[in-house]
């Protein structure tokens, strides 16, 4: 940190960056060389600031000017305007609904009904610095903790605050931090699970990018606690920025003595190491996880024994979230009872979500929790893009569930959203229009979870599986009356009998689906049609004749040449050949191909024809 | 002993190396398979021995782990790997055509290898670029909203 004129922090989260931050930022340093004003302009990469849909994103000090969507080619006007002559970029503003340029980071939309705790510094800070997370307040909470606290006051403290596990079970912090406290052994463990597997769901990875030393000041705070003296932070193998940032954070935190020996003075040591994982979904099970640490298959083990009695090698063991780890020291900082002020009666304070899916502001957001699903979709997220109707929002990824429009007005929490069929999880939340077929997003998740089941216990590893091969029958066409009730008597079972939560889980998007799409499923098996035109075997082309102006482009473009015609009869469509690839509609000039739901009717009588012949063969 | 010669031996040698190194890490056997897949690519059965042989680990636990992890390969891999997206964001907003489009270009099914060694396709769950989805990775690249044939083309045409 340096006194310079401007602060210039550029959004370095993934989103940003796949969207070409890192071009602007050596833009940057170009232009700014050019013009010898590199000791004017402080160059800031940050965390994820959230807005990832307008990416990349910058905010400008002392003014906080907010721009999106920059390009290289943007970077010397910025320069030449902004920085030389004052004059802010109005062009790269958000504009609002009155065209109007938004100028202030803080009268963004998107911003206004967050409130930040775990990601208050993630794009404000410049998370390789430990100068700069030590200026906003970093460590102040480990410090008086250490020295002015006994663990049992901090666990206390922590019962206070109504702190529950974010990583999607909901499990108070204070209780895993009692049990390991109250177990007597030599070596106690912290195990910090950044394993995000659902899909979905960055925000770990962006607290672990944007803001490495909160998660590991957090990891600390409860390591004395509960008189852990090692801690591990298990990271997926896709993150490799996350990864390299907590390394860098604990080799700084050592080189200033916030870790190792006596830290603070006291008689607290710690130390932590990384392991990375290697790709697999079941692995954010806590029992999984730490098999997976001690280098084998990461297959889950029941419970009890608890990780808090027996965990890593055989020794007490704590496994908490990164975001449960990103809260911690500010509520130390700031109080129990500010923390628990905010949130419901059962679900304190706030969440991450990671908005995605249909949505016109994807992003990263932290709102209180007992927030409305409408206004974390419609005026957080900003509504749906383009003229196309909300139909459902999936919360909690595989695990979780689908809720729909009459569901808008609930308050997110643990319970309420478990009791509607949903589930918090680690807080992904997609959205998704009108133009989705639910039982095809059912049939995604119920792939996800055979790919993912480990394979130990039968009623995961084969339940899962038949639940597959009865969607993947409903979806091509082949769907029997008695399906439905077949998927809700393997899902609950499947639910009742696996060991670990992946199984009991699993069934949950297809159980949802079939409790508020019920219909969908009904005109997939009865009507053999996709009314959203999804599912291919359900729908058919066919060329409007008043449209067709016989110019035989369809003709000559299909693979399978089942398109006949002429200039005067118009064209026609074979159907019992045709394999549906769309070219035909992709190169009309008129649009006269169109995708029709149903099967057509020729072919439910080839089908009929064939299974009866069959049926006659045997 | 030395291992069938498939392989030059210097990357056998390395590998020792790194067996060495990490000896004294509690269980690092992973952290070896995913330096030993760094050094060959993938990691073949003869390669599972070896480490099984210089860690004292017998094979099929070692088969056990590579087989149960996404992250490592028991075939060989092309130059380029493609990585698409295929969590649920992606998924909500045209994955499954996004992987037709590529199989097209590519000419290959999800999990193969083009005859030329150059690409390689593999699914991965999410990469954490939801706002630009659909995605798909090479290297370090992320490719996002790729709506198009052209634009699949235009891509892959960079790396050929």
């Amino acid at each position: 940190m340096s006194l310079k004129r401007i602060d210039l922090l550029i959004c370095c989260g993934s989103g940003c960056i796949s969207a070409g931050a890192i071009k602007i930022k050596e833009r940057f340093h170009e232009v700014l060389n050019e013009k010898g004003m590199t000791n004017e302009i402080n160059i800031i990469e940050t965390g994820c600031m959230g807005p990832c849909d307008y990416g990349p994103v910058m905010v400008i000090y002392p003014e906080g000017i907010f721009y999106k969507k920059v390009t290289p080619e943007d970077v010397e006007e910025i320069v030449n305007d902004h920085f030389m002559k004052g004059r802010p970029v109005k062009r790269l503003m958000l504009q609002d609904d009155e065209e109007q340029a938004i100028s202030a980071k803080k009268d963004v939309p998107f911003y206004q009904k967050q409130v930040k705790v775990a990601l208050e510094n993630c794009g404000y800070i410049d998370p390789e610095s430990l100068d700069e997370y030590i200026a906003t307040g970093g460590y102040e909470a480990l410090g008086t903790v250490l020295t002015t606290m006994s663990p049992q006051e901090t666990i206390e403290l922590m019962k206070a605050s109504g702190l529950r596990g974010r990583g999607g079970g909901g499990f108070p912090t204070h209780i895993k931090w009692q049990m390991v406290h109250d177990a007597k052994a030599d070596q106690k463990y912290y195990i910090c699970n950044g394993d995000e597997g659902d899909p979905g769901a960055f925000m770990d990875r962006s607290l672990l990018e944007g803001d490495p030393h909160r998660v590991l000041e957090g990891m600390m705070i409860g390591a004395y606690a509960m008189g852990a003296s090692r801690g591990f932070f298990y990271i997926r193998a896709e993150y490799p920025l996350a990864i390299q940032r907590i390394k860098q954070a604990i080799a700084q935190a050592h080189e200033a003595g916030l870790m190792g020996d006596n830290i603070f003075g006291s008689q607290f040591c710690f130390d932590a190491e990384v392991r990375t994982g290697a790709g697999a979904f079941v692995c954010g099970e806590e029992t999984a996880l730490i098999h997976s640490i001690e280098g084998s298959r990461g297959n889950p083990t029941p419970k009890p024994p608890y990780p808090a009695i027996s965990g890593l090698w055989g020794k007490p063991t704590v496994v908490n979230n990164v975001e449960t780890l990103g809260n911690i020291p500010t509520i130390y900082r700031k109080g129990p009872e500010w923390f628990a002020s905010m949130g419901t009666a059962t679900s304190k304070g706030t969440k991450v979500f990671a908005l995605t899916g249909d949505i016109r502001n994807t992003g990263l957001v932290e709102v209180p929790m007992g927030i409305s699903l409408r206004e974390l979709i419609f005026d957080v997220g900003g509504g749906m893009v383009g003229d196309h109707k909300f139909k459902a929002v999936q919360l909690g990824g595989p695990s979780g569930g689908c809720l729909t429009t009459e569901h808008l007005d609930v308050g997110v929490d643990y319970e309420t959203l478990k009791e509607k069929g949903a589930m918090m999880g680690s807080g992904g939340v997609i959205v998704m229009n009108d133009q989705k077929c639910m039982v095809n997003v059912a049939k995604f998740f119920m792939d996800f979870c055979v790919d993912e089941s480990c394979g130990k216990c039968s009623p995961c590893r084969i339940g899962l599986k038949q639940m597959y091969g009865i969607l993947e029958r409903i979806t091509n066409g082949d769907g029997r009356e008695e399906d439905i009730d077949e998927l809700i008597r393997l899902g609950e079972a499947v639910n009742k009998l696996s060991l670990c939560g992946l199984g009991q889980t699993a069934p949950n998007p297809v159980l949802s689906t079939l409790r508020y799409f019920r219909n969908e499923y009904e005109s997939h098996i009865r009507d053999k049609a996709c009314n959203t035109k999804v599912c291919l075997p359900l729908i058919h082309f066919d060329i409007d004749k008043d449209k067709c102006i016989g110019c035989s482009l369809c003709a000559r473009k299909c693979p399978v040449n089942c398109i006949t015609g002429s200039r005067d009869e118009k064209y026609t469509i074979h159907q019992l050949d045709c394999i549906k690839c769309g070219n035909c509609q992709e190169v009309c000039p008129v649009k006269a191909v169109g995708r029709i739901p149903g099967m057509h009717p020729e072919m439910i009588a080839k089908r009929e024809a064939d299974k009866q012949r069959l049926a006659s063969e045997d | 002993m030395t291992p069938s010669n498939q392989f030059d031996n210097a990357l056998y040698e390395r590998l020792r190396a790194v067996i060495a190194e990490k000896k004294d890490l509690q269980n690092p056997v992973i952290e070896v398979l995913r330096i030993a897949q760094e050094i060959f690519g993938y990691l073949p059965i003869e390669v599972q021995e070896f480490i099984g042989r210089e860690m004292n680990i017998p094979v099929s636990k070692i088969y056990g782990i590579v087989t149960f992890y996404n992250f490592f390969s028991m075939k060989p891999r092309g130059k380029h790997i493609i990585n698409v997206c295929l969590g649920t964001a992606c998924f909500v907003k045209g994955a499954p055509r996004l992987v037709q489009m590529l199989s097209d270009e590519l000419g290959i099914a999800m999990g193969e290898t083009t005859p030329d060694g150059l690409f390689t396709m593999s699914a991965v769950r999410c990469v954490g670029a939801c706002s630009l989805a659909p995605v798909f990775v090479i290297g370090e690249e992320a490719f996002g909203r790729v709506e198009n044939k052209d634009k699949v083309k235009q891509v892959i045409n960079q790396f050929r």
